[in-house]
């Protein structure tokens, strides 16, 4: 099941070009980069791991790149997203967010509805393999 | 650009439109005006544009080639101008498309080698990142390597900046800068450095008469001129102050220029009498640059290092 979190997660996959253009736009915006992985996509998960440091003063998306190249090679059966933070003060919080790598077959969110009292009924999601 | 959007190479080339168009022409007139002297490097970088600017054009042409090598060495004593060249260079790499961003970030050794094992790595990586897009400018590169410790973690950070500087070379050009000495020896223990660096430019010493136009340039530049007087002190200064140790060209001048607008600051504090107007102000004299030590020969720990 195809995981939609952040952006252009309704469009097919970005390739490395059109990923380098967003990363190219968050710099000219002066966001700082993070690179983030994670192995469970469940949307209530905010605790994805860091890949090395976020980078705040890059000027040039290849830094980026290779960075996420490294990752890529290190998880690539793995979550992997890009993170841009706005230090700008009022906001100071990620501007924007997307999925740069999936592994190849994904996890599907499984649906548990539950019956509670008063014929009220519950819903949980959990990842299943 | 146009070539593209045509859908076929143009069948001829105007080398002196694109020269104008590209900016690169602007560089050049800016690099001839503020920068005194240096001949020979402003020579080497005009035939280094000139070559850039063939090359593009024949890309255009569609004539294959592959990308050049732009990495380069600077070689000269201290205050020679290698950093204000190197960045004249990222403006004018940036103009002619070989840079993307053309920023220069310069590091010397502290920048790139760690302190512990597994330290080095990380942080040559996070200047690279830094620099892509720019010109890494690695201020006396031969401290990298120190070949009477064999543990020294210099080596990693110079593998890893060799293994980029191949690489990555469409994304950032490494200019390495030092004393020529060094530099050559350094060159000899790291032979893949020679390889991978396609322009070796050196950097003369200033001669007494343009060190004392780039003082006026650096006073004019700051609101102050010489009377006579002064002009013809600073003329003695030089030439004194290059026998002294320590001589580091436009540096030491500047130097020197600080401490008299210091003295000229004090001078017209103490004489105290009646008002003083702007030309009183800004005028160096005489007895402001006559009061250095290099009258009175040198400094007094090189004095002692002389009797000794």
């Amino acid at each position: 099941m195809r995981i939609t979190q952040g952006c252009f997660s309704f469009l097919p996959d970005l390739d490395d070009a059109q990923i380098s253009a967003q990363v190219e736009y968050c710099l000219e915006n002066e966001w700082a980069i993070g690179i983030e992985y994670t192995d469970d996509p469940h949307p209530r998960n905010t605790y994805w791991d860091m890949w090395g440091n976020p980078m705040f003063d890059l000027r040039d998306p290849k830094g980026v790149m290779m960075e996420l190249d490294d990752c890529r090679k290190a998880h690539g059966d793995k979550y992997i997203r890009i993170n841009a933070f706005d230090s700008t003060r009022g906001f100071e919080t990620v501007r924007m967010s997307f999925i740069v790598n999936r592994p190849d077959t994904e996890p599907r969110l499984h649906m548990q509805r539950t019956d509670f009292e008063g014929r009220s009924q519950k819903y949980a999601w959990d990842v299943r393999g | 650009m146009t070539a593209e959007t045509a859908g076929q190479a143009p069948q001829t080339v105007d080398l002196a439109a694109q020269y104008e168009s590209s900016g690169v022409a602007e560089v050049l007139r800016e690099l001839d005006a503020e920068l005194i002297g240096l001949a020979p490097v402003k020579q080497r970088i005009r035939e280094t544009a000139a070559l850039l600017l063939v090359d593009r054009a024949r890309r255009d042409m569609g004539l294959a080639q592959e990308a050049p090598t732009l990495h380069m060495s600077f070689t000269g004593n201290p205050g020679t101008g290698k950093t204000t060249v190197a960045q004249k260079m990222a403006g004018l790499l940036h103009r002619l498309g070989y840079l993307r961003k053309g920023h220069l970030v310069s590091v010397t050794r502290d920048d790139l080698v760690g302190q512990y094992i597994g330290h080095t790595a990380p942080k040559t990586k996070e200047v690279l990142k830094k620099a892509m897009g720019g010109v890494l400018f690695i201020d006396e590169a031969y401290y990298l390597y120190k070949p009477d410790n064999e543990r020294d973690y210099g080596q990693e950070a110079i593998e890893i900046l060799l293994q980029v500087m191949e690489n990555n070379r469409d994304d950032l050009v490494v200019i390495m800068a030092g004393y020529a000495d060094r530099m050559d020896k350094f060159f000899r223990a790291n032979p893949g450095f020679r390889s991978r660096i396609a322009h070796h430019v050196e950097f003369p010493d200033y001669g007494d008469a343009e060190l004392a136009e780039i003082a006026a340039q650096m006073l004019e530049a700051q609101n102050y001129r010489f009377d006579d007087g002064g002009r013809a002190a600073l003329a003695e200064y030089i030439a004194l102050r290059r026998a002294q140790p320590h001589f580091a060209n436009a540096r030491s001048i500047r130097n020197a220029l600080d401490r008299a607008r210091l003295r000229q600051a004090n001078r017209l504090f103490e004489s105290g009498g009646g008002p003083l107007d702007a030309e009183a102000l800004s005028t160096i004299s005489r007895e402001d640059i006559r009061a250095s030590r290099v009258f009175g020969g040198g400094l007094d720990v090189d004095r002692k290092d002389a009797a000794e």
